[in-house]
């Protein structure tokens, strides 16, 4: 509190004019602290851009843009082959898994504690809804990989693939031998992580939806389900899209728990039962031994990951911006 | 009854109990980890995981002390060195810019780091800091997770102070309170949960992260205080352990996630309870 005793001495009454320029040289310092801050985080972002261009170069300039539809990665060929479709196709297969689960069963818990749970339920639920977005990724991972895994290699992909076996194009997706590291078991953990991101913001976007609409349909007669798909929806479209984004956002870049359990393989294969590996595992598992060429091109697959996801989150923030300016009015 | 009305119905108490199951679904998997981790976690726990120093491989003798303190310290310095900037940084968004082109552009930038994926952070620190300082270090590793730490403090800071009553400004303004002093004396003291509230959920969300960890501060099998070397640290050996052949490290893997499980969730509902407070006054 030294700040105070001076501001106090200096506010004395006989030297009123020396408390004046006290005062004035703090709110002087205290703005451009602030403001400094504030543009400190403009500075990390182009510090992340500029650090990962440069990381980047020399494999740009090795491979130019055919990295992007090489499959090869054989970084201790020589000369080194980097070719980054496996890490995107699977980064890619991932999510959109990832996400044809998360989304219903997101919405359908956001539904259910909106419109149909008891009162004395919503809190319980939605507490252990947002502790679920709280639990580290590792231990999703960990999860996954001692858990999950083998009980999904277990039971549940014998299973699919003795249904789907013969079956033009879905036999050649579920596809045996049944593993423990595997596209699929990545998926679905990366479902129950972004699970929660979904939910919570499609509760907040449908909490705007102004009673009045709804009361008025249920007092024409909707059914719960009607009002739900006539009024909230339509009402929240833009808000619970830009939801699902900023969850898409996540999916593509978690890295720990899907590094455990997808198996890091570069090959593309066309089953999901296969193991496969995203950006982020490739970055992960083998960052730290790597160096040169193989580095570089670590870096780039980094840079891409990192354009990829800036579109989306973008996408996704200009999305729930506009929502908010719909609530404002 | 008229055929549609009961259709209406019928379809309605299906979509129900299909979000019912949505809920169980999601519910379930909750417990189903919480249930492992205390399953798992809990035979291993004893006085040597915080006595000992993490095992040379093979050996069945030792615990997680270096890792644990490895940890609390660059959560420490992470988060000591990445509030205080979000906070002011949060300030200046919300007291100073409010309807500025900057603040704006600002607020969108920060909104994307919130979300971007902690693996590029540690890119970027690796190229930024390890290579310049010529190696691995805690150092590094503390300023990845404050870069981290930033926007979830500027993000809750911004929107905390944003619910201190205009009034309430006013009014000490009119008593002759200078800017800067109307700011730190009112609106922090008026947002000060809330503030403590972000500063919790920004701990909670470093304390496991792994990612930014891997090529920064690395790990270290032994007990180091030394921020310019690698240091140990629970995720990493936890990385590092999970995937080990010994059953006794995947032991003390277990213990370590149960650890960090605990802590974030004890953090992320201190949070709220504080959280709680505010909105009940």
């Amino acid at each position: 509190m030294a700040v105070e005793s001076d501001v106090m001495e200096a506010a004395g009454p006989y030297d009123r004019a020396r408390a004046l320029s006290a005062f004035k040289l703090g709110d002087i310092t205290f703005y451009w602290i602030t403001r400094a801050c504030a543009i400190s985080v403009l500075l990390i972002l182009g510090g992340i851009i500029i650090s990962l261009i440069v990381g980047a170069w020399p494999a740009m300039r090795e491979y130019g843009a055919a990295f992007l539809w090489t499959q090869r990665w054989a970084p201790s060929a020589d000369p080194p082959v980097l070719g980054a479709l496996g890490p995107i196709y699977g980064t890619l297969i991932t999510s959109v898994i990832a996400m044809m689960i998360a989304i219903p069963v997101g919405l359908g818990i956001a539904v259910f504690l909106t419109e149909i749970c008891p009162l004395w339920l919503r809190r319980p639920i939605g507490l252990a809804v947002e502790l679920l977005a709280g639990i580290p990724s590792i231990i999703y991972g960990m999860w996954g990989f001692f858990v999950l895994g083998p009980f999904l290699a277990n039971t549940f992909q014998p299973f699919m693939i003795s249904i789907f076996d013969g079956v033009p194009v879905l036999g050649a997706i579920f596809a045996g031998p049944p593993s423990y590291l595997s596209l699929f078991n990545a998926s679905l953990i990366l479902a129950i992580m972004v699970l929660p991101f979904i939910t919570s913001i499609s509760v907040d976007v449908f909490k705007t939806v102004p009673p009045v609409l709804k009361e008025a349909a249920y007092g024409v007669g909707c059914t719960t389900w009607e009002v739900v798909r006539n009024v909230v929806i339509p009402y929240t479209r833009v808000g619970v899209i830009g939801g699902i984004m900023l969850a898409l956002g996540r999916a593509l870049g978690e890295t720990m728990a899907v590094t455990f359990i997808i198996g890091n393989s570069f090959k593309i294969q066309s089953s999901i039962f296969a193991p496969g590996t995203t950006i982020s595992a490739a970055i992960a598992s083998e960052f730290a031994e790597s160096d040169g060429l193989h580095q570089s091109g670590l870096i780039l697959l980094g840079l891409l990951l990192f354009v990829l996801t800036f579109f989306v989150l973008a996408a996704a923030r200009l999305m729930l911006m506009r929502l908010e300016k719909k609530a404002g009015n | 009854m008229n055929p549609i009305y009961a259709s209406r119905r019928r379809k309605n108490v299906v979509i129900k109990f299909l979000c019912l199951c949505a809920a169980a679904f999601g519910v379930t998997w909750l417990a189903l980890i919480l249930f492992t981790l205390f399953y798992n976690g809990l035979t291993g726990l004893s006085l040597q995981v915080f006595a000992q120093d993490t095992p040379p491989p093979g050996s069945t003798e030792g615990g997680l002390r270096n890792a644990i303190v490895g940890s609390i310290i660059m959560t420490v310095i992470g988060v000591g060195i990445g509030a205080p900037l979000g906070l002011f940084a949060g300030t200046y968004l919300a007291e100073y810019g409010k309807h500025d082109k900057l603040t704006s552009v600002i607020r969108f930038i920060n909104d994307i780091l919130l979300s971007a994926p902690s693996i590029i952070i540690g890119l970027f620190i690796y190229g930024a800091i390890v290579v310049p300082m010529g190696g691995f270090s805690a150092f590094a590793g503390c300023l990845a997770l404050a870069v981290i730490v930033i926007p979830v403090v500027v993000r809750t800071t911004e929107d905390m102070l944003g619910l201190v009553p205009n009034p309430l400004r006013e009014a000490a303004s009119a008593l002759g309170l200078p800017r800067s002093l109307v700011i730190r004396r009112i609106a922090y003291r008026a947002a000060r949960s809330g503030l403590i509230t972000g500063v919790l959920l920004a701990t909670a969300r470093v304390a496991g992260e792994t990612a930014p960890l891997l090529f920064t501060a690395l790990s270290n099998q032994f007990f180091s205080l030394n921020l310019t070397k690698t240091m140990a640290n629970l995720p990493v050996t936890i990385n590092n352990f999970v995937q080990s052949p010994y059953a006794y490290w995947k032991e003390l893997a277990w213990s370590g996630a149960l650890l960090i499980t605990l802590t974030v969730l004890a953090l992320n509902i201190g949070a709220r309870i504080l959280g709680a407070e505010r909105t009940s006054k």
